[in-house]
């Protein structure tokens, strides 16, 4: 074992060096004095600049965190709400209701976008119809045209996130003792203050970890949200997606080496305070 | 019912019926459709001339699978054995692509896979392309690496490795050091010991991670477009030309979509066949 160590070591550094050297290229030509992402020309913080000129782009990055952030919100409260309901079920219910809980999850993300597209311009169809329908009472009147927005994009994310938060939520809800809600109970919590004060606090690890999850899903998202945020709405993926038919701008470069940072830094910061309560 | 509070889940079931299994419903639907609205099998006989794009799908998803596989099993495995410190940094460096977004991760390797990108410069640099004209007569001056169905696995490789190591590592992780102790008082050596119990143990970790790697392999296409160019189609690129592109075909694309859909979970069954088909995937 301790022989090959060294050849071990050299092994995973070879697979990190294939995981980060893209990485680094990005960043590097992000400093590039030159619209070229291959030659180096120079050193700039130009592209920086322009960035945060391009409104298009700002844009993309606004709506990609607002509907991550959004999306991660909602999805880890239903989710988690979702998981008790799950838990407190007879298991023959339980089961088929987490293999359809599982299939955003396993099925192909292309199959996830196209038909949730699908299922939205029916969905408006139907609308203009009954819009039509109800405008001719001359109540009130409805908008008879509905597009794709953010709101379908929230709820493409909701799609996707929830099942991550049930996931990592239902076995911390499976290890607690099921005595602990009697003991509350019986000392004179009402059902809502034990699970404010001892079902939370136990299956709070699940909570956080399923919210990272579903926040890591949102951000890394392209396929769903380009079948679902229509032509008006777009997110810095689908952004950088339209550029690759034209010419990339090195301001990708520069989202990216930000975008990084900001990822790095609170991984970070994070991993230092949970090391830190590990050794109190 | 098990009990009352069965009753937090009805919101969310009412969701699951109306954003997954609709959504599944409508495909169903359109697969069996014509544009005039009457019912076809036409869509799925159509297909034959995608036979092509099907098995380069097939092909290289899994071919990216097997490579993710060797690399991302002993990579896991490597990193188990380590002190707790390592393996808890170690792991954070294996998330931290996950959270820049594949599209620019995929990007990152156009610029080095180009015919005039960082690669062939380096090859340049060194001599290598002199080296082999003056060797075989030849006159190359770069290597065709972009656009080719080497640069789709690449991409593949790279986008999907942290699939597959998450899992194997969670597995391993958590796997029993006494079993292992006792496998090596009963008199088996590190390769007896890894065979009959390391693998068999972590199997659950390699099925989910063969899994996370290959339904999005096979599906891709923005992987293949930017790495593969426009010769090498494949089904993620049949279905989205459908829905978004220039060929216009909702009904022929959900047909596609279906099939692809159905040949994903039986494989999927026969492979959760072999390990138990446990109801949750071990991501953390």
């Amino acid at each position: 074992m301790k022989k090959s160590s060294k050849l071990n070591r050299f092994f995973m550094a070879l697979v990190f060096l294939f995981l980060y050297a893209p990485i680094f290229v990005l960043i590097v030509f992000s400093f590039n004095d030159s619209k070229s992402r291959t030659v180096w020309q120079g050193f700039t913080l130009d592209w920086y600049a322009e960035l945060f000129r391009d409104s298009a782009i700002t844009g993309a990055i606004g709506t990609t965190l607002l509907v991550s952030l959004a999306a991660t919100a909602i999805a880890t409260v239903a989710g988690t709400l979702a998981a008790v309901g799950f838990y407190n079920m007879k298991k023959r219910v339980r089961g088929p209701l987490m293999t359809i809980n599982n299939i955003p999850m396993t099925n192909a993300d292309i199959v996830t976008g196209v038909s949730l597209c699908l299922l939205f311009v029916a969905f408006f169809g139907a609308w203009s119809g009954f819009a039509g329908w109800f405008n001719s009472l001359g109540l009130f009147q409805l908008p008879t045209r509905l597009h794709m927005g953010f709101v379908t994009l929230l709820i493409a994310h909701l799609t996707f996130d929830i099942p991550y938060v049930i996931l990592s939520v239902m076995p911390k809800l499976r290890q607690m003792d099921k005595n602990l809600i009697d003991a509350a109970q019986d000392l004179g919590c009402t059902w809502m203050q034990a699970f404010r004060k001892v079902v939370l606090p136990e299956i709070m690890p699940g909570i956080v970890s399923g919210a990272l999850i579903a926040f890591t899903m949102s951000v890394d998202d392209f396929v769903i949200s380009y079948f679902t945020a229509g032509s008006r709405t777009s997110t810095l993926a689908m952004e950088v997606y339209g550029m690759t038919k034209k010419r990339i701008s090195p301001k990708i470069n520069a989202v990216s080496s930000l975008l990084f940072v900001t990822v790095l830094t609170l991984l970070v910061v994070v991993n230092v305070r949970e090391a830190k309560q590990q050794q109190k | 019912m098990g009990n009352k509070r069965a009753a937090f889940a009805v919101p969310y079931v009412g969701w699951l019926a109306l954003f997954v299994l609709a959504p599944i419903v409508m495909v169903v639907i359109y697969a069996f459709s014509s544009a005039g609205g009457g019912f076809t099998l036409e869509n799925f006989s159509r297909m034959g001339s995608y036979a092509v794009v099907f098995t380069r799908s097939f092909k290289l998803a899994v071919i990216a699978t097997v490579i993710c596989l060797l690399i991302g099993y002993p990579v896991a495995y490597m990193i188990s054995r380590e002190t707790a410190r390592f393996q808890r940094i170690a792991m954070m460096l294996v998330m931290l692509p996950m959270w820049m977004n594949f599209l620019l991760r995929t990007y990152a390797w156009m610029s080095i896979l180009e015919n005039t990108g960082l690669l062939n410069r380096f090859f340049a640099a060194i001599g290598l392309f002199r080296l082999i004209n003056g060797v075989f007569g030849t006159d190359i001056e770069y290597f065709r690496m972009i656009n080719t169905q080497g640069a789709v696995v690449l991409g593949m490789v790279y986008n999907y490795l942290p699939f597959m190591i998450l899992p194997i590592y969670s597995v391993i992780e958590k796997l029993d050091v006494s079993l292992v102790e006792a496998a090596r008082d009963l008199g088996a050596n590190s390769v007896g010991v890894f065979r009959k119990v390391i693998l068999p143990l972590s199997l659950p970790g390699v099925l989910s991670g063969v899994t996370m790697v290959f339904v999005p392999s096979v599906s891709t296409f923005a992987i293949s477009k930017l790495l593969g160019g426009n010769n090498e189609l494949l089904l993620g690129d049949l279905i989205e030309q459908q829905f978004l592109g220039t060929a216009y075909n909702p009904y022929l694309g959900s047909a596609i979509a279906l099939v692809m859909m159905v040949i994903v979970v039986v494989c999927m069954a026969v492979m959760n066949r072999f390990g138990e088909g446990e109801e949750q995937a071990v991501m953390l």
